[in-house]
C-alpha cells in the first residue's frame, strides 16, 4: 500500500467533508432535541408525532426556576394583574408562583465543586507532574504507577467505604468534601497527561532561566508554565468534564447544601408531573458552562487530544 | 568580568568519569576554548563551571570566590547553550530583557531598555526585537541566544558549540563578530567547540580535552606547534599532521617510535621518492595525496601548480615531532 504525501484530489476532500458534517449532525441531534424542547409547552414536548415546528414559550425556564402551588380560579381572578412574563405563564396554567426554586443553588453548587476540583487538581497536578519530569525521586515508576492504579477500578466501586467515611469526618454534603472526592479521582489523570506535556518541554529553557538569574520556582513558573499552557488547558476541560457530570456519587453523597445539578434535574420530573420542558431547560443550561469552558480552550484542546502523535 | 579557576574538578556520572581531574585557569579577559571531540567533557566543564551540574570533587572559584555550592544564579555567569534556547513563549525583545529583569539584577527600565538596543545593534537584530522568537531563521536565533547572554556583564561569559548549528558564512560573520565583541568589552569567555578553525581564529588560549582529562593548556601556537602528545598534535591542523613510523625516513635517534609530520613541514625536491595518489586544487592551496612504502602521506602545494596522478616526487621532513610508543612527546 503506498501513501500520497500529495494533497488530497477534490473528491477526497468532498467525501471527507460529507463524513464529517454526517457525524456532526447525528452527535448534535440529541443536543438540538434537548434544547429545542426546553423551549416547548409541555403539551407540545409530549404531542405524538413530535413537533418540530412549534411556537417558542419560555415556560420550561420559568418551571424550572420556580415553584409554584395551584390555586381556584376565584382566587386567580381577585389577583392583581401580573407583575411579568413569567406570572402570566404560570398563572395561565390556573397557577401562581410561590418562590424560587433550587435550581439556581444547585447550579451554583456545581459550578463551585466542578472548578474547585478542576483548579486543584491542575494546581497539585501540575506540581507533581513537573516533580516526576525534572527530578530524580526515588521509585518514581513506581509512585507513578501506583498513582495511576486508582483509576483502575470504577471509582463507584468504593463508594460505600467513601460513604461510611465521609459520614464520619463530616464531609456527607459538603462543597469541600465533593471538591476532594474529585479531585481525587482526577489527580492520576492529571498527572499523566501533564507529566507527558511537561517531559516534552526540553529542560535548556529552565537551565538557562537558572544561569540568568531565576531560582528553580521563578523559573517552573515564568518558562515551564507558559508552555505547559496547551497541556494544562487540556487536562483542564477533561477535569472539568468528569466533575461537572458525575452522578453517582453526587446522588450518594449530596442530598442538600452540597448537591449538584445532576442529581436534582430528575428530581423536576416528581414535583409537576412529568415536566419535561423544564428538565430540558435545566439540561440545558448544564451544558453551557462546558461548552463555553471548551469552545474557550479548544485550539489547546485539540493538541491535548493528538498529543503524543504528533511532535512540534 | 573575572578570573575563573578550576581547582582539580572531578564529576562522575555513575560508574563514567566525565571529568577527571581538570585544573585550569581562566585569566581575566581571555578568550580560553575547549577543544575535544564529542563526549571528552567540553559540555560537561561548562555545565560545572554554570553550576548546573555539581561537582563530585575539586572546587571552582570564580574571581576569587568558592563557588561549589553557589546555585547557577547567584554564581553570575551567562550561557550560550548548543541548541537555541530561547524562550519560545516570548519576543525577540522579551528574550533579551528576560536577564536583566531577573529577581538578582532588578534592572531599572531605562537600563534595560538601552542594554537591549546596544546588544540588538551589535548583533544586528533590531528590526526583529518584537518578533517571535519562532519566527526567527537559525541564524537569528542563536544571535539572540548570543545577545541574551551579552546584556548581562557576567563574570564569565560560557558559550557551549554557539555556531555549530549555523551554515558555513554565517559561522564565519559571527565569528568574527565575538572576537570583536569579546575584544571590545574586555569579557572572559570560555568557549567550547569541536572546530579547530574556531579555536585558532579566536582563542588566546586552547585547552585540549581527551576523555574527561585536561591534556594540554596554552597559546594556540603552543598547540600547534608544540604539541604534548599526538591526541593534541592531531587535534589542530588541517589537514591533518601526519603519523608516520619513526624509521621511515633517516631521523631515527633512540626510543622514537612515531613522528608527526605538519603537511607544511614536508619538503620537496630531494629525499625519498613517493608517488602521487591524488591531487586536490583548493583555490588557494594545493593538497597532494601521497604513498610512501605503504604509507599514506598529506601534503601541501602552492596553488596552481599541477601534478599528475601517477607522478613521482622526493620528499624530505622538515622539523618532525618525535612520540614516544605511548603517543606521548619526546621532543
Amino acid at each position: 500500500m503506498t501513501y500520497s504525501v500529495t494533497e488530497p484530489t477534490k473528491r477526497q476532500k468532498w467525501f471527507a467533508g460529507t463524513l464529517v458534517i454526517l457525524y456532526a449532525i447525528i452527535t448534535i441531534l440529541p443536543l438540538a432535541w434537548i434544547m429545542m424542547t426546553g423551549f416547548k409547552t409541555p403539551p407540545d414536548s409530549i404531542s405524538y408525532p413530535p413537533k418540530v415546528y412549534f411556537e417558542p414559550s419560555l415556560e420550561g425556564y420559568v418551571n424550572l426556576f420556580t415553584t409554584r402551588t395551584r390555586v381556584s380560579q376565584e382566587t386567580l381572578e381577585n389577583l392583581p394583574p401580573p407583575q411579568n412574563f413569567a406570572e402570566e405563564i404560570v398563572r395561565n396554567r390556573g397557577m401562581v408562583i410561590a418562590g424560587p426554586s433550587k435550581f439556581g443553588q444547585r447550579f451554583l453548587n456545581s459550578v463551585i465543586i466542578g472548578f474547585g476540583s478542576t483548579f486543584l487538581s491542575i494546581f497539585l497536578g501540575t506540581l507533581a507532574a513537573y516533580a516526576f519530569s525534572r527530578f530524580k525521586i526515588p521509585l518514581a515508576d513506581d509512585l507513578l504507577f501506583f498513582i495511576l492504579s486508582t483509576r483502575m477500578m470504577p471509582p463507584i466501586a468504593v463508594a460505600i467505604p467513601i460513604f461510611l467515611m465521609y459520614r464520619k469526618l463530616g464531609l456527607s454534603d459538603t462543597h469541600l468534601g465533593m471538591i476532594l472526592l474529585y479531585t481525587g479521582v482526577n489527580i492520576s489523570l492529571a498527572v499523566w497527561l501533564l507529566k507527558g506535556f511537561i517531559d516534552e518541554i526540553p529542560r535548556e529553557y529552565e537551565e538557562a532561566a537558572l544561569i540568568d538569574g531565576y531560582t528553580r520556582f521563578q523559573a517552573f513558573y515564568k518558562i515551564v508554565l507558559p508552555q505547559a499552557a496547551t497541556g494544562i488547558a487540556s487536562t483542564a476541560i477533561f477535569c472539568l468534564i468528569f466533575a461537572w457530570n458525575e452522578y453517582a456519587f453526587a446522588v450518594l453523597l449530596t442530598s442538600g447544601t452540597a448537591q449538584t445539578a445532576p442529581p436534582f434535574i430528575p428530581t423536576i420530573i416528581g414535583v409537576g408531573g412529568l415536566d419535561w420542558p423544564a428538565v430540558a431547560a435545566g439540561a440545558t443550561i448544564f451544558l453551557l458552562p462546558v461548552m463555553i469552558f471548551t469552545i474557550l480552550l479548544r485550539k489547546h484542546l485539540l493538541r491535548g487530544i493528538t498529543f503524543g502523535a504528533v511532535r512540534k | 568580568m573575572a578570573e575563573v579557576v578550576l581547582r582539580n574538578i572531578c564529576k562522575t556520572f555513575g560508574a563514567n568519569k566525565a571529568i577527571d581531574d581538570v585544573s585550569m585557569t581562566i585569566p581575566d579577559g581571555a578568550f580560553v576554548v575547549l577543544l575535544g571531540p564529542t563526549g571528552a567533557g567540553k559540555t560537561t566543564t561548562l555545565r560545572l563551571i554554570s553550576g548546573l551540574e555539581k561537582l563530585s570533587s575539586g572546587s571552582i572559584e570564580i574571581g576569587g570566590r568558592t563557588v561549589n555550592n553557589e546555585t547557577p544564579a547567584q554564581r553570575d555567569v551567562a550561557m550560550v547553550f548548543q541548541q537555541y534556547s530561547l524562550y519560545p513563549h516570548m519576543s525577540v525583545r522579551e528574550n533579551l530583557e528576560f536577564p536583566l529583569r531577573s529577581p538578582i539584577l532588578k534592572t531599572p527600565e531605562d537600563v534595560i531598555a538601552q542594554q537591549v538596543a546596544e546588544v540588538a545593534e551589535i548583533l544586528q537584530i533590531s528590526h526583529k526585537l518584537d518578533n517571535k522568537v519562532t519566527e526567527l531563521s537559525g541564524g537569528e536565533m542563536q544571535r539572540v541566544s548570543i545577545g541574551r547572554a551579552l546584556v548581562r556583564e557576567p563574570s564569565i561569559y560560557l558559550m557551549d558549540e554557539p555556531l555549530s548549528s549555523l551554515d558555513a558564512k554565517l559561522r564565519n560573520d559571527l565569528r568574527v563578530e565575538l572576537k570583536r565583541i569579546q575584544a571590545s568589552l574586555g569579557a572572559t569567555i570560555l568557549y567550547v567547540t569541536h572546530d579547530q578553525i574556531e579555536a585558532m581564529t579566536m582563542a588566546t588560549h586552547v585547552g585540549v580535552l581527551h576523555e574527561g582529562k585536561l591534556v594540554q593548556f596554552g597559546t594556540p601556537r603552543e598547540i600547534y606547534e608544540d604539541p604534548k602528545s599526538i591526541y593534541v598534535a592531531s587535534r589542530l591542523g588541517l589537514p591533518r599532521i601526519n603519523i608516520l613510523p619513526a624509521n621511515l625516513f633517516d631521523t631515527t635517534r633512540n626510543g622514537e617510535h612515531t613522528i608527526g609530520l605538519r603537511p607544511e613541514n614536508i619538503l620537496q625536491g630531494q629525499g625519498k621518492p613517493a608517488q602521487i595518489q591524488r591531487v586536490e586544487h583548493l583555490g588557494d592551496q594545493t593538497r597532494l595525496h601521497l604513498m610512501l612504502e605503504g604509507h599514506a602521506i598529506t601534503t601541501i602545494a602552492a596553488a596552481g601548480q599541477d601534478y599528475p596522478a601517477g607522478t613521482t616526487i622526493n620528499i624530505e621532513p622538515k622539523n618532525p615531532l618525535f612520540f614516544k610508543a605511548d603517543g606521548s612527546r619526546i621532543y
